[in-house]
């Protein structure tokens, strides 16, 4: 139906566009095996020599180790929360429905700041100290919403005559959801997961207002790029980073062909 | 009962039977059942989000005693009176909105021939590569994103680099405004275009057909038709986009210039810096009261369906 020139003309610039969005990311991959320890362009030469330092770095490794526990309790409490709201909003009609997915997109679709200082005067008003605990709950409140969207997501697209045809067959509500309904969410409750961690994972300015003096990886690497300090051995965490967390998103993607934070049909 | 088949028989029957009557129970109530499902996400994002959210608002109209540091809790609108007169505050509230403005129809324009082309052109199997190729930049790190840019905006960096090779004047975006609309442009991008894309596939090829049949060229099926169709879409997509760079404070730091403040900026300052949180939460509310509006809008376009 579009001409051949229209065509042709959206293909190239689907092509652009995925170039503008690839080279970016392409070029920090190259600069962490840039041999020089200035950052400039182009780069002298190629060398794996800063993977070492980088891998070894003290601060470095204290600030991945908070991540890590931060990302996954924040997972757990996304995973829990999140599959009990979207069987609740699936199973059952009531009033204000449609204001529970509104209030728990409410975390990821108002601007950072906003969550973050809510969270800070809070923690402050109640005299919480800042610790593990504050950045958990920071991140579980725009976690949440991605488990949510997509479980329910994978609800909708399952029939509900399997959950009555399994109590029909004599199943209790406790075996239904054991042998029907958790094998055909297993896969949307992973993904959901995987995206819930990368999430938390890569989160900044949230963080920042709940971590108190504490450094989560980014915090960390936020700190060295601004002060321009040990700038080689960011490249290569920066580009580790990318690669750990591409896995976990293809992973997810596969699984349940939903893009996580928006609904996609 | 189908107690043959009941795997749980090993675990001893009074379990499964207590088990039993608790599920009869909740089957023969079906609110309580309801209930116990909402209770916990509802009880944690009333009891720490929206609590938060108030808090914030309380903070703003309190003060701090800028001998003792101490917050002093009585009501005032201070802060609000202080934010409308300084000039200083009215320019970091402009450059942050009409930024997040130039980043939302940037993105927009970009996005929709882009989706264009996955939702009607693409083969099945090509849509299906392009949604990964779009989604995993989203996922990829953001600060490693901004930071990118940082290396390519630089002195010394590959654009410079590029202009001089072409014979031109250094470009030397670092630290500009326009460094900063072009890394949030960049930023962003996927969150526009997967919404526009899923508003372009929902219009059946049905209406573009009539519009044909009835004698409309493809300039005029595209204005009438599929543009006020897909705008739902591009709406829910700007949600993302505007709102994301109003709340931000890093990309600002990072590629933008000391006078490139933005409302994060001075929120994060007045925090951690000079210690003045009911400064910063005043501030806050600024960009909370321009979602509000925003959301309105967006919801009698038609956005939250699409979202």
């Amino acid at each position: 139906m579009e001409s051949r020139r229209t065509r042709i003309a959206l293909g190239v610039w689907v092509a652009i566009v995925l170039a503008f969005l690839y080279l970016p990311i392409a070029l920090i991959c190259l600069y962490a095996f840039n041999r020089s320890n200035v950052q400039s362009w182009p780069i002298p030469g190629l060398t794996t020599k800063w993977f070492g330092p980088a891998i070894h770095n003290g601060e470095m490794q204290q600030a991945l180790w908070l991540s890590l526990k931060a990302a996954v309790v924040a997972t757990v409490i996304a995973l829990v929360l999140g599959t009990l709201a979207s069987f609740g909003v699936h199973r059952f009609r009531f009033f204000g429905r449609d204001a529970i997915s509104f209030l728990l997109v409410l975390p990821i679709a108002l601007p950072g700041i906003i969550t973050g200082m809510a969270l800070n005067s809070y923690f402050t008003y109640w005299k919480v100290n800042f610790s593990l605990l504050t950045i958990v709950i920071g991140h579980a409140t725009f976690c949440v919403v991605v488990v949510y969207n997509n479980v329910i997501a994978r609800l909708r697209r399952v029939p509900g005559s399997l959950t009555e045809a399994s109590m029909d067959l004599g199943a209790d509500g406790w075996q239904t959801f054991r042998y029907v309904t958790f094998p055909t969410i297993s896969t949307a409750l992973i993904s959901g997961g995987l995206l819930a961690f990368a999430l938390s994972f890569d989160e900044v300015i949230v963080t920042t207002f709940t971590a108190g003096a504490q450094n989560t990886l980014p915090i960390w690497i936020f700190g060295q790029i601004r002060l321009g300090q040990q700038l080689p051995q960011v490249n290569v965490v920066v580009f580790l980073i990318l690669a750990v967390t591409i896995i976990p998103v293809a992973v997810a993607q596969r699984m349940t062909r939903e893009s996580g934070i928006l609904r996609t049909e | 009962m189908a107690a043959g088949l009941d795997p749980a028989q090993g675990l001893g029957g009074s379990a499964a039977g207590g088990r039993r009557r608790i599920g009869g129970a909740l089957w023969r109530r079906p609110w309580l059942k309801g209930l116990s499902l909402l209770a916990p996400p509802i009880v944690f994002f009333v009891g720490v989000y929206i609590a938060a959210v108030v808090a914030l608002f309380v903070y703003a109209f309190w003060t701090v005693d800028p001998f003792t540091s101490l917050t002093v809790h009585t009501w005032t609108g201070e802060n609000f009176r202080e934010l409308w007169h300084g000039a200083t505050y009215h320019d970091v509230a402009l450059r942050t909105i009409l930024i997040a403005a130039a980043v939302t129809l940037t993105d927009a324009i970009i996005a929709f021939p882009f989706a264009y082309y996955m939702a009607r052109l693409a083969t099945p199997r090509m849509r299906a590569v392009l949604f990964v190729l779009v989604l995993l930049p989203l996922w990829a790190s953001y600060l490693a994103r901004v930071y990118a840019w940082q290396l390519i905006l630089n002195q010394d960096g590959l654009l410079n680099w590029l202009t001089a090779k072409l014979g031109l004047p250094p470009a030397n975006l670092i630290y500009t405004n326009t460094a900063m609309w072009l890394v949030f442009s960049y930023i962003w991008l996927p969150f526009m275009i997967l919404p526009v894309y899923a508003g372009l596939e929902r219009i059946p090829h049905s209406y573009i057909e009539a519009s044909r049949d009835l004698g409309a060229k493809g300039s005029r099926t595209l204005r009438s038709v599929i543009l006020p169709l897909a705008l739902p879409g591009v709406v829910a997509g700007s949600i993302f986009t505007f709102s994301l760079t109003l709340g931000d404070y890093i990309t600002p730091s990072l590629v933008g210039g000391p006078s490139s403040q933005f409302i994060g900026n001075v929120v994060y300052d007045s925090v951690n810096g000079a210690g003045n949180l009911p400064f910063g939460a005043a501030f806050a509310v600024v960009p909370v009261l321009i979602m509000g509006v925003y959301l309105v809008i967006a919801r009698r376009l038609g956005a939250f369906d699409a979202l």
